[in-house]
C-alpha cells in the first residue's frame, strides 16, 4: 500500500473502530475490548510501516480537499517527530486496552468505554499528523471532548461528572484560544499549511501581531498540558478510570500541548515573550507540582501533580529556545510517558486489589504483591531520576542546560536552583510512595484480602519498566535512532550534537543530580512522617485553583445569568411576540430609510372586480375569524378555511396550479386537525366573562395599533415591489433547463425533486421530525380535568340511547351522517387513485409528491370521520412511522444512488418510459425521489392526524379501566 | 390593479394574524399563526410578480422564453412552506392541548392571570 493511504488508514482506523464499538450490545466486553485492541495495535503496526520514509528524512503526505476556497484541507503529514508520537500514542494505547480489558468491571457498559478511548486515541493521532493548523485545532477539541466523556465516564459518580466538565471548560477555552491563534499566525503566513507555517519563522516573530498570537497558542497550550495557572483541571481528571488516567496522563491530552509547543517551537521561540511566559509557567509548574504531591493522600492524586510537575520541566525546557532544550524535552516527553503510564496502571491494580488509594491506609504490600512491588519501586525511581534509569537521562540534559545560560535574566539564574529543588522533591515524593505502600508495618485491616493480579493486567506495566531500564541503560541502542528521526525532523539543519551516554564524567549536572537525590530522601527522613498526617500542603492550604475556578463559575453561569433573566427576562408570552413583532417592524422600516420606496401610482381603471370582490370575502374571512377566535372557536376555523379557500382559488388565478392543488389538500387536512383538537378546549363562554377594565381597553388598543401598523406596512412593501419590474433572477436558468437537463414538464415540481432536491430533503426531515415530536407529545398526553368527560352533545345521544329500551347505547351515535359516511368510504379508492394520479403526472404537470402525499392522507383520515377510529383500526393496518422512516430512505438512497454513477449526490438521470394501458410517462430518477416525499408526507400527516384522533379512544379505555377497579 | 388588491389583502391577512398572535389564548395564537402563513406566503408568491395565464409548465422540447411564464422559485418555495405550515400548525396544537392537560389552562402563559 502506498505511504499517504497507510497514513490516511492511520486516523480512519480508529474512528471506525469507535463507530462499530459504539454499536455492541453492553455486554459484549471481550468483543468490544478485542476490536480496541486490535485497532490500537493495527494503528502501531501502521506506524511502524512507515519508519522507512520517516526515516531517510521524508515526510509523508495525504491531503484531501475539505474547503479549498477558504484554504482548508484535510492534510496529513507525517514527519519523524508526528512519527515518533504515533508510536508512542498508539503503543501506548495497545498496552491500556489490555490493561483496561482486567479492570474495568462486568457492570460497566465497557462498549462505551472502548468507544470513547478509540475515538480518543483517533483524535490525538489526528493532532499529531496534521499538516494544518485548522485541521490540528480539529482534532485538539475533539480530544477535549473524548476526554470530557471518558473522564466523566463513571457518570453516576459527582466527582466525575465534575471533574469531567472542569477538564472540559478549561481545555475548551484554551482550545478556542488556540483557534484564534491559529487564525492570527494564518493571516501573518496567509495559509494554514504546516509547512509553510514552519518555514515563516522570521516573518511571524517580527510581525506586530506576534505578542497576541503567542498569548493564544499558548493558552491553548497551556491549559491542555495542565501547566499553571490551568493546572488545577488535572487532579480533578483523576476520577476517570484508571485505564483512562494511564493514558491521559502519558502519551496524550497533557502531552499534546507539549507537543504542539515543540511542533510551533521553529516558529515561536527563541523570543524574550516565548522565554518569559513559558518559562514561567513551566517553572512554577515543576515547582509547584512538585511541592504539592508530596502533600497528596491519594496514591492518583500524587500521580497528577507528578504529572504537573515533570510537564513543567518539559516546558522549561522548551522555554530555553536551545536546541539542546527541545533535545532534553522531547527525549523526556518519551521517559515520562513509558514510567507514568506504568505507575498510574499499577495505582490501579492497588486500588483493586485493595479496595483503597489512600496513602494513609495502605502499608506493607510488598508482602503481598513482590512483583508489583517491585515494578513500582523501578518506575518511581524512574521518576525520581535514579541512575540507569531512562528518567536520569533526560532530568542530567535538564540540569545541563538549566545551568547553561540562554538569556540573561533573573529566570534564568534562578533556573538550576529551581531544578534541583524540584528534582530533591520528586525524590521526597516519589520515596514516599514507594515507603507508605509497599514498606512498614503489614496492614491490619484492608477491605480486601490482596494479592498479586493477574498475569496479563500486570503485563503492560513490565513492558514499560522493562522500557524504562533498557532505555536508562542502553540508551543508544535502543531510544536512539528514534529519538534522532524525531529531533532532526523538528530541527532540521540546527540539530546540535548530543550524547545519549548514562556516564558523562564527573560534571555539574551529575553533582547537581547528587545533591537532588541526597536532599530528597534527607527530606523525606525529616518530614515523612509529617507528610503521612497533613491535610494539605504547607503554606498553600488555602491557595486553590479548584475553588477559584467554581467561583467564577458560579459567578458567570449563575449570578449573572441570574441578574440578566431577573432583569431583562419575562415568563409571560405576551410581551415577548409583542418585543418580536416590534422589532420585525421597526427593522423593515428601519431599512426603508433613505432609500425611494417608489410607490406607483393606484389606479383604478385595470381593476378585476371579480378578483376584488373574491378579496373581499377572503379579508372578511380573516378579521371575522381574529374577532371570533377568544369565544366562537368553531366559526372561527370555518372563515380561517375561508381565507385559505381564497388564498387557493388566488394561486388558481395566477398561475400557480401546484400551489393551489397542495393549498386545497392542505387546507383540509389542517381543517380536520384543528377539528380534532377542539375537544380538549375548554368551555368559555361570553355571557361568564367579566367586563374589561381601563388597562384591559389600553392594552387592546395598543395591539390593535400594532396589528394595524404590520399591516399597513406590509401592504406598502408588497405593492411596492410587485409594481416594479421584475429583475433577472435564476428564474430563467430553471425554466430553461428544467425539460433539458431534469426531463420535467412541470418547473416548479423539477426545482422541488431536481434542482434543489437538497432542500427539499432536509425540508421532508423536518416533516418527519415534526411528525415524530406530535406523536410523542401526545403519548403522555393527559387531557385536562373537566375535558375528561364526555362531551355534551354525547352524552345527551346517550341517556336518549339509555331512556328507549330498544335502542343500544351509542346507536344514535353510530347513525349518524349515516349516508356520508358510507359514500365517504366508497371513497376511499377513488382518492388513492387521485393521489396516485397526482404522483404520476407531477413531473410535467401540476401535482407532485406533496399534493398527493396529502390528499392520501386526506383518505385515510375520512374513513376515520366515517366509521371511528375502532371500525377502522380493526380493518386498517396503518404504520406511518415506518412510512415516514421508508420516505426517509426511499429519498436518500436515490440521492445516493447517484454515487454509484460517479455522479454528486441527488444527481437525476430522466428517461419517459411506455407502460401498458398508462401510456407514455416521463420516469426519472427524480420520480423515486418524488416518491419517497410522497411516502413521508403520507405517514407524517397520517401521523399527527391519528394521533389526535386516537385521544378520544384512549380516554375512554382509561376510563373503562378505572371503572373496572 | 391586481397588485393593489393583493397588496391590501397581504396586509389586511397580516394585521388579523398579528392581533391574535398578541391575544392571551393559545387557540386565538394558533389561529393568529395560519393567518400569518397565510400572509407570508402570499407575499413570497407574489415576489415573482403577478401573471395571469402563464404557468410555469412548459409545452415541450424546444428553447424556452422565460418571459413566457410564471417565475417558478416562488411558487417552489410556497409549496413547501404550505406543508411545513401544516406541520407547525399542528405541532402548536399538541403543545397547546399538552399544556392545557399539564396547567388546566389554556393561556399562553400557562396560568390564568
Amino acid at each position: 500500500m502506498p505511504d499517504n493511504s497507510l497514513l490516511t488508514l492511520l486516523i480512519v482506523l480508529p474512528f471506525l473502530g469507535s463507530l462499530v464499538t459504539v454499536m455492541l450490545a453492553s455486554t459484549s466486553r471481550n468483543l468490544a475490548g478485542g476490536i480496541a485492541g486490535a485497532v490500537a495495535l493495527a494503528c502501531h503496526l501502521l506506524a511502524w510501516l512507515l519508519y522507512v520514509p520517516v526515516r531517510d528524512n521524508e515526510v509523508v503526505r495525504a491531503v484531501f480537499e475539505w474547503v479549498p476556497s477558504l484554504g482548508l484541507t484535510v492534510s496529513l503529514r507525517l514527519d519523524g517527530f508526528a512519527w515518533l508520537f504515533a508510536l508512542l500514542v498508539s503503543g501506548i494505547g495497545v498496552l491500556v486496552v489490555l490493561y483496561a480489558r482486567y479492570y474495568m468491571s462486568a457492570e460497566d457498559p465497557v462498549p462505551r468505554f472502548f468507544a470513547f478511548f478509540q475515538a480518543f486515541m483517533g483524535a490525538m493521532l489526528g493532532i499529531v499528523v496534521s499538516g494544518n493548523l485548522i485541521l490540528l485545532v480539529v482534532f485538539w477539541e475533539l480530544t477535549s471532548v473524548t476526554s470530557f466523556l471518558l473522564i466523566g465516564y463513571w457518570h453516576h459518580n459527582q466527582a466525575a461528572r465534575d471533574g469531567a466538565r472542569m477538564s472540559l471548560t478549561v481545555t475548551a477555552i484554551g482550545g478556542l484560544g488556540l483557534l484564534a491563534g491559529v487564525m492570527v499566525i494564518g493571516h501573518i503566513v496567509g495559509s494554514y499549511d504546516l509547512d509553510r507555517v514552519l518555514a515563516s519563522g522570521d516573518l511571524i516573530r517580527a510581525h506586530p501581531l506576534y505578542v497576541p498570537a503567542l498569548l493564544l497558542v499558548l493558552l491553548g497550550a497551556l491549559t491542555k498540558s495542565a501547566q499553571f495557572p490551568f493546572h488545577f483541571w488535572l487532579p480533578n481528571a483523576m476520577a476517570a478510570p484508571t485505564p483512562v488516567s494511564a493514558y491521559l496522563h502519558s502519551a496524550t491530552m497533557v502531552k499534546a500541548g507539549v507537543f504542539l509547543m515543540a511542533r510551533l517551537w521553529p516558529v515561536l521561540s527563541g523570543t524574550p515573550e516565548w522565554f518569559m511566559i513559558v518559562g514561567l509557567a513551566g517553572m512554577a509548574s515543576l515547582v509547584f507540582g512538585a511541592y504539592l504531591a508530596m502533600f497528596q493522600q491519594d496514591l492518583k492524586g500524587l500521580l497528577a501533580y507528578s504529572t504537573i510537575s515533570h510537564l513543567g520541566l518539559i516546558t522549561l525546557l522548551l522555554s530555553l529556545g536551545s536546541p539542546l532544550g527541545l533535545v532534553a524535552a522531547i527525549f523526556h516527553m518519551m521517559n515520562h510517558a513509558t514510567f507514568k503510564a506504568s505507575l498510574f496502571m499499577a495505582a490501579g491494580i492497588i486500588d483493586h486489589e485493595t479496595g483503597t488509594r489512600d496513602l494513609r491506609k495502605l502499608s506493607g504490600l510488598f508482602r503481598f504483591m513482590p512483583i508489583t512491588g517491585t515494578l513500582v519501586m523501578v518506575a518511581s525511581a524512574a521518576m525520581a531520576g535514579v541512575p540507569l534509569l531512562n528518567g536520569f537521562l533526560s532530568k542530567e540534559m535538564f540540569f545541563a542546560e538549566a545551568v547553561a545560560t540562554h538569556a540573561d535574566s533573573w529566570l534564568d539564574r534562578v533556573a538550576p536552583y529551581a531544578a534541583v529543588l524540584a528534582s530533591a522533591l520528586a525524590v521526597t515524593y516519589s520515596m514516599r510512595l514507594i515507603h507508605s505502600i509497599f514498606l512498614g508495618a503489614p496492614p491490619e485491616s484492608f477491605p480486601r484480602e490482596p494479592h498479586e493480579p493477574p498475569f496479563f493486567m500486570r503485563l503492560p506495566v513490565t513492558l514499560l519498566v522493562f522500557a524504562c531500564l533498557v532505555v536508562g541503560i542502553v540508551p543508544g541502542l535502543t531510544i536512539g535512532p528514534y529519538l534522532h528521526i524525531a529531533i532532526t525532523s523538528v530541527l532540521g539543519a540546527a540539530t546540535p550534537e548530543y550524547s545519549l551516554a548514562v556516564w558523562h564524567g564527573f560534571t555539574v549536572p551529575l553533582v547537581m543530580s547528587l545533591i537532588a537525590l541526597v536532599g530528597g530522601a534527607l527530606l523525606y527522613l525529616a518530614i515523612g512522617n509529617y507528610l503521612e498526617r497533613s491535610e494539605g500542603a504547607f503554606l498553600l492550604r488555602r491557595f486553590q485553583a479548584q475553588r477559584m475556578f467554581e467561583q467564577v463559575m458560579v459567578t458567570v453561569s449563575w449570578r449573572w445569568a441570574r441578574f440578566i433573566e431577573t432583569n431583562l427576562g419575562t415568563r409571560r408570552l405576551q410581551p415577548q411576540l409583542r418585543l418580536l413583532v416590534f422589532v420585525a417592524f421597526a427593522a423593515a422600516l428601519l431599512s426603508l430609510f433613505g432609500s425611494d420606496i417608489g410607490l406607483a401610482p393606484v389606479q383604478l381603471a385595470g381593476t378585476d372586480w371579480v378578483f376584488t370582490g373574491m378579496w373581499a370575502v377572503g379579508v372578511t374571512c380573516a378579521i371575522a375569524a381574529a374577532h371570533q377566535a377568544k369565544f366562537h372557536r368553531l366559526a372561527a376555523l370555518a372563515l380561517l378555511g375561508g381565507t385559505g379557500l381564497i388564498t387557493c382559488m388566488t394561486f388558481v388565478w395566477l398561475s400557480a396550479p401546484d400551489l393551489a392543488v397542495t393549498q386545497l389538500v392542505v387546507e383540509i387536512v389542517t381543517t380536520v386537525l384543528i377539528l380534532l383538537g377542539l375537544r380538549w378546549l375548554p368551555k368559555r363562554s361570553q355571557a361568564l366573562t367579566e367586563p374589561l377594565g381601563a388597562m384591559a381597553r389600553v392594552r387592546r388598543l395598543r395591539d390593535l395599533a400594532m396589528a394595524i401598523a404590520a399591516g399597513v406596512g406590509m401592504t406598502v412593501i408588497a405593492y411596492a415591489v410587485m409594481t416594479r419590474p421584475a429583475p433577472e433572477t435564476i428564474a430563467d436558468f430553471f425554466l430553461e433547463k428544467a425539460y433539458s437537463e431534469g426531463g420535467g414538464r412541470n418547473v416548479v415540481n423539477v426545482i422541488l425533486v431536481d434542482f434543489r432536491g437538497f432542500d427539499t430533503l432536509g425540508e421532508i426531515t423536518v416533516l418527519g421530525i415534526v411528525a415524530l415530536t406530535v406523536f410523542a407529545l401526545l403519548r403522555r398526553f393527559r387531557p385536562a380535568p373537566d375535558s375528561v368527560e364526555r362531551p355534551e352533545q354525547q352524552r345527551i345521544q346517550r341517556a336518549y340511547d339509555e331512556a328507549q329500551p330498544d335502542r343500544q347505547p351509542g346507536a344514535t351515535a353510530a347513525d349518524y351522517l349515516f349516508v356520508p359516511s358510507v359514500i365517504m368510504q366508497w371513497m376511499f379508492p377513488v382518492i388513492i387513485m387521485f393521489s396516485a394520479y397526482l404522483f404520476l403526472r407531477g413531473h410535467d404537470s401540476p401535482g407532485g409528491g406533496f399534493a398527493a402525499g396529502v390528499a392520501m392522507a386526506a383518505g385515510f383520515i375520512l374513513q376515520y370521520m366515517a366509521a371511528g377510529t375502532i371500525w377502522v383500526e380493526d380493518r386498517l393496518r396503518i404504520l406511518p412511522v415506518t412510512w415516514i422512516g421508508g420516505g426517509l430512505l426511499v429519498a436518500l438512497s436515490t440521492g445516493i444512488g447517484a454515487w454509484v454513477f460517479g455522479k454528486p449526490f441527488l444527481t437525476s438521470y430522466a428517461q419517459y418510459v411506455d407502460l401498458p394501458l398508462i401510456g407514455k410517462i416521463p420516469l426519472a430518477t427524480a420520480a423515486l425521489f418524488d416518491l419517497g416525499v410522497l411516502t413521508l408526507v403520507v405517514g407524517a400527516t397520517v401521523l399527527m392526524l391519528i394521533a389526535l384522533a386516537h385521544q378520544s379512544v384512549r380516554r375512554l379505555r382509561a376510563a373503562r379501566s378505572e371503572e373496572q377497579s | 390593479m391586481m397588485e393593489l388588491t393583493l397588496a391590501i389583502a397581504i396586509g389586511c391577512l397580516t394585521g388579523s394574524g398579528v392581533w391574535l398572535l398578541l391575544r392571551p389564548r393559545t387557540y386565538q395564537v394558533v389561529i393568529g399563526l395560519s393567518l400569518l402563513s397565510y400572509a407570508v406566503n402570499l407575499f413570497i408568491f407574489s415576489m415573482g410578480r403577478l401573471r395571469v395565464g402563464a404557468a410555469p409548465v412548459l409545452e415541450g422540447a424546444g428553447t424556452v422564453n422565460p418571459a413566457d411564464y410564471a417565475d417558478p422559485i416562488p411558487q417552489a418555495l410556497v409549496l413547501t412552506a404550505i406543508v411545513i405550515g401544516f406541520a407547525t400548525t399542528a405541532l402548536f396544537l399538541v403543545v397547546l392541548l399538552a399544556a392545557r392537560g399539564l396547567t388546566s389552562s389554556d393561556h399562553v402563559d400557562g396560568r390564568e392571570p
